[in-house]
């Protein structure tokens, strides 16, 4: 049986029926055609597909879409202001914190929020911060540098 | 040419073009396309390692949301031809392979049933539905017995598992072994890796049923290789099938195969009328794409008391799993090809035994049998220290090819075309302090703690062709350069980078070359419909050879532009140009002498269209293509140093410090050539202390999922030190190695020989990789922390 759900992603309200079992993420991009948040394992590891929901980072691949009726997501596609890059978007173009990109958007999501709660964390606290994220090309690297650009260039 | 040239944007941190739209969301992967009327398929896949299928019943999928069925009798029977091999090696015997199985299953995972329906739950549902009878079979799983006359014969038309056996010689290895003052040996392990790009690989298809005419979106390294063997499968021209590769999001080799999935997905379009896609789900990328590695490998090494390698005796084991593809299966050969590495050793013997077993098949991940070479002849150099009592440093300055030696070939038949190794382990040992890290070292032991060095100093070939190097799929690269009306040039390149970022860098070539603003160039890839044949992104070829074919057709375009800037120049004085007065400078084209006298490329784009200045000889259009196929290949090279720590109670290993000294040629872009870097460290580190693909002796995957299989995260690594130094190859214009796959080869055996170095003065001389806790700890019970000799 289908539910009804009503949900507001980057700022624009949708509802639709969507069967119970439907993951978040498949929502996203099946139903929405929001793309950017991909799926990269079935076992809630690599964090390909984090998105923030009501404030917190989330695997959206590890929640139902009916679980975020009534919520506020936001996408990589609802990051960037009015053509503004978000700092931690402009980091990792600045400091090459990706190479094919797949895994980019949900780190992207991931240490927006991270940035969020802890402005100016250590490179260890950066590394730490990524334990659910997997990147198979960039040896983390260029990541920590991405955040640490991102963490300078939100004080400022 | 290049050389020579005052550079703006070659050798400059340019940041990426690609970036943008990855960084927004606005990516085009495979699994991102969405087609009107789109249904999804599954596939189902043997449990398995081997069984007989007795039957398949379907009946029960006959469900409202099913679409379409597909058996291995019915998709077998629409192919043509079964996959192709290339480089089919002298003497080898391989069986026949279908995209699915339809009388015996191989390995587990192997394709039995897809189903399309309306929806991706659904035709995972679907799956379900299907009944099948199977009678499991005698399984063979270890590579090193696989060949013995009483092990079961997986193909039993081919009356063993021996794909090929390869017994070859240089020099005389006996004369080396009989002047040797010692022998060194080791039996060293490869274990399969799972490649694991963090896109899973996905397929899109679409049947034109009016025309014949299909697109397929897939996550391939390789369109044109892709598009060739769908093809012949399905018996279609070449020209009637389209294949799109924009995003990919990783390969490192396991996405160069065309796989079941392809030919299934565009017999299925055809059979239902409905376009159709398939998405890889992660835990069914462990058994559904190929793994890489998996070799074992026994080595005796002679050597003089000097520390002097004399000669080598090679037996190496290939795993290729239940089939061969593409040329997976001489990717083993290249082991004993490269196992000299960087030393001038003569006397070398080798025989490589490639068998097939009930796994997934083989292929390459990055580095695909180098990284083996490099292991081996590392792990050497060390052993050669211990016997000695010499300085791992000391040993391999001993034994270097000399600097003045190039091109070198060695007695494996290969031509080194350039390299200093002196010069980069200088640099890395500077870099490291050696010494000092020496001295730590010795004050640790006094304290009882387990502190490792490791050093290695190893090369590798790339830059793939020429065609005498690529068994049938073409040496070469292709460019089309255009430049348009407005002056602003257009590249469509055969190579498919998919993270690489040669949308950049060839646009940094591009910008240099012709003079025209970075910003004016955009870099195509990744449509065979659009761009001329390629070969495709792999063994570190693409800006090597892909860059050069670009080098190639803008002396064309510069040639025919200035033809029309004379005319141009002509007409704005108002008098007849030697062309040969004419030159491009900075962008300009301008008359010697005369430099108020010029032409833009907005000017001359517009000219070349519009046409009516043009001189009576020359045809409108400016565009050229270019097929490039280099003289020979490349070897970057690289000296590497590794720190480790062990923890005495638990055995685990942390990685303090990394240096990672690289030559690679000419430089396009520093950025880009460190990412490399870093994320070849981070698969060669995560080799030598986590991955492991593990199988039980039924032939099941028991480290099948990312639960069970050890990715490295971001808190494994330390930051990297790197630096470099740059010896241009002399085989392409300009004077690139490459760099994809170096630090992976590297970074295994540095890695493996620093934890080694940390329990060396307890008699230690060989542990296996991957050199996890588990395995250090048990090191530990059995050497107690009893000084035994080693080196000190
Ligand atoms: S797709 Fe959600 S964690 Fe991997
Ligand atoms: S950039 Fe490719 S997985 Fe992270």
């Amino acid at each position: 049986m289908p539910n009804e759900i009503s949900v507001t992603v980057n700022g624009t309200r949708h509802t639709s029926s969507v069967e119970p079992r439907t993951l978040l993420v498949h929502y996203l991009r099946d139903e929405l055609g929001l793309t950017g948040t991909h799926v990269g394992c079935d076992t809630s590891q690599c964090g390909a597909c984090t998105v923030v929901v009501d404030g917190s980072a989330v695997k959206s691949c590890t929640v139902l879409a009916v679980q975020a009726d009534g919520s506020e997501v936001t996408t990589i596609e609802g990051l960037a202001q009015d053509g503004e890059l978000h700092p931690v978007q402009e980091g990792f173009w600045e400091e090459h914190g990706l190479q094919c990109g797949f895994c980019t958007p949900g780190i992207i999501m991931t240490l927006h929020q991270v940035l969020d709660e802890q402005p100016d964390p250590s490179e260890e606290e950066i590394r730490h911060s990524l334990a659910g994220n997997i990147c198979r090309c960039t040896g983390y690297q260029n990541i920590v540098k991405a955040a640490q650009f991102a963490a300078q260039r939100m004080q400022e | 040419m290049i050389a020579g040239q005052v550079s703006k944007l070659i050798g400059s941190r340019v940041k990426r073009k690609e970036d943008p739209r990855l960084i927004t969301g606005e990516g085009k992967y495979t699994d991102d396309v969405i087609l009107p009327g789109m249904a999804f398929f599954a596939v189902l896949r043997s449990p398995y390692a081997h069984a007989r299928i007795n039957s398949i019943d379907t009946a029960a999928a006959a469900h409202p949301d099913v679409l379409g069925v597909m058996t291995g009798a019915e998709i077998n029977d629409r192919c043509a031809e079964p996959f192709p091999l290339f480089a089919i090696l002298e003497g080898m015997q391989y069986p026949e392979r279908w995209p699915m199985a339809a009388t015996k299953a191989n390995y587990v995972g192997e394709p039995i049933a897809a189903v399309a329906a309306s929806s991706r739950a659904a035709a995972r549902d679907a799956l379900d539905l299907i009944e099948v009878d199977y009678d499991p079979l005698p399984v063979v799983t270890d590579m090193e017995t696989a060949a013995d006359a009483d092990t079961p014969v997986i193909f039993e038309e081919m009356g063993s598992n021996l794909c090929y056996e390869a017994t070859d010689q240089a020099g005389d290895p006996d004369r080396a072994f009989a002047e040797a003052d010692g022998v060194v040996s080791a039996r060293l392990e490869q274990p399969r890796l799972i490649p694991n790009p963090m896109e899973p690989r996905a397929a899109v298809a679409e049947y034109e049923r009016s025309t014949g005419n299909a697109t397929l979106w897939v996550t391939t390294q390789n369109p044109h290789i892709e598009r060739m063997v769908a093809a012949k499968m399905l018996g279609m021209p070449e020209n009637k099938l389209r294949v799109i590769a924009i995003d990919v999001g990783g390969g490192f080799g396991c996405k160069i195969n065309t796989y079941s999935e392809s030919i299934i997905a565009i017999a299925l379009a055809e059979h239902i009328g409905r376009p159709v896609k398939w998405a890889e789900d992660r835990t069914e990328h462990f058994v559904a794409t190929s793994h890489g590695r998996g070799q074992a490998q026994y080595v005796e090494a002679a050597y003089k008391k000097d520390g002097t390698l004399l000669g080598m005796k090679l037996k190496i084991y290939a795993d290729l799993g239940a089939y061969a593809q593409v040329i997976s299966h001489v990717i083993p050969t290249l082991t004993p090809s490269l196992s000299p590495g960087v030393y001038g050793i003569r006397d070398i013997g080798w025989t490589t035994i490639g068998v097939f077993t009930n796994k997934i098949p083989y292929d390459a991940y990055r580095g695909a049998g180098r990284p083996e070479a490099a292991y081996i002849i590392e792990r050497v150099m060390d052993l050669i220290a211990d016997a000695t009592g010499k300085d791992p440093v000391a040993v391999r300055r001993k034994n270097f090819i000399p600097d003045d030696a190039f091109p070198y070939e060695t007695p494996t038949g290969m031509i080194y075309d350039s390299a200093d190794y002196n010069a980069a382990l200088d640099k890395a040992l500077d870099i490291a302090g050696y010494d000092d890290l020496r001295a730590e070292q010795k004050a640790a032991r006094k304290d009882g703690k387990l502190m490792g060095i490791g050093v290695t100093v190893t090369t590798e070939v790339c830059g793939f062709g020429p065609a005498a190097a690529m068994g049938g799929l073409g040496g070469f690269e292709s460019a089309t350069v255009r430049v348009d009306p407005m002056g602003k040039v257009t590249v469509l390149t055969g190579a498919s980078p998919h993270g690489q970022g040669e949308e950049t860098s060839f646009a940094q070539i591009v910008a240099d070359d012709l003079g025209v603003p970075f910003e004016d160039v955009e870099i195509i890839h990744g449509d065979t419909s659009i761009v001329a044949r390629g070969v495709g992104t792999f063994g570190s070829r693409t800006l090597v050879v892909g860059g050069t074919a670009i080098l190639k057709a803008n002396e064309q375009i510069k040639d025919k532009a200035t033809r029309i800037a004379t005319a141009l120049l002509e007409n704005k004085i108002e008098d007849t140009l030697d062309p040969q007065l004419v030159t491009l400078e900075d962008g300009l084209f301008s008359i010697q002498d005369m430099p108020d006298q010029y032409v833009t490329w907005a000017e001359v784009g517009s000219e070349a269209y519009d046409g009516q200045l043009l001189p009576e000889d020359e045809q409108p259009g400016l565009e050229a293509v270019s097929f490039w196929e280099p003289p020979g290949l490349t070897f970057p090279f690289s000296a590497h140093i590794a720190v480790i720590e062990i923890d005495q109670d638990t055995g685990e290993v942390s990685l303090k410090r990394y240096v990672s000294v690289d030559d690679c040629g000419t430089v396009i872009n520093p950025t880009l050539v460190e990412g490399q870097i870093h994320g070849g460290l981070a698969q060669g580190i995560g080799q030598a202390l986590l991955e492991q693909a593990v199988w039980d002796d039924e032939g099941q995957l028991v480290s099948g999922s990312l639960m069970d299989y050890a990715m490295p995260f971001a808190q494994e690594f330390p930051m990297f030190e790197l630096d470099r130094t740059v010896t241009p190859s002399p085989v392409n214009p300009l004077g690139a190695k490459g760099i994809g796959e170096m630090a992976t080869i590297s970074a295994t055996p540095t890695v493996a020989n620093a934890v080694i170095d940390a329990l060396s003065h307890l008699g230690v001389t060989h542990v296996d990789i991957p050199m996890t806790a588990e395995r250090i700890w048990r090191v530990l019970q059995n050497h107690g922390s009893r000084r035994r000799g080693g080196r000190s």
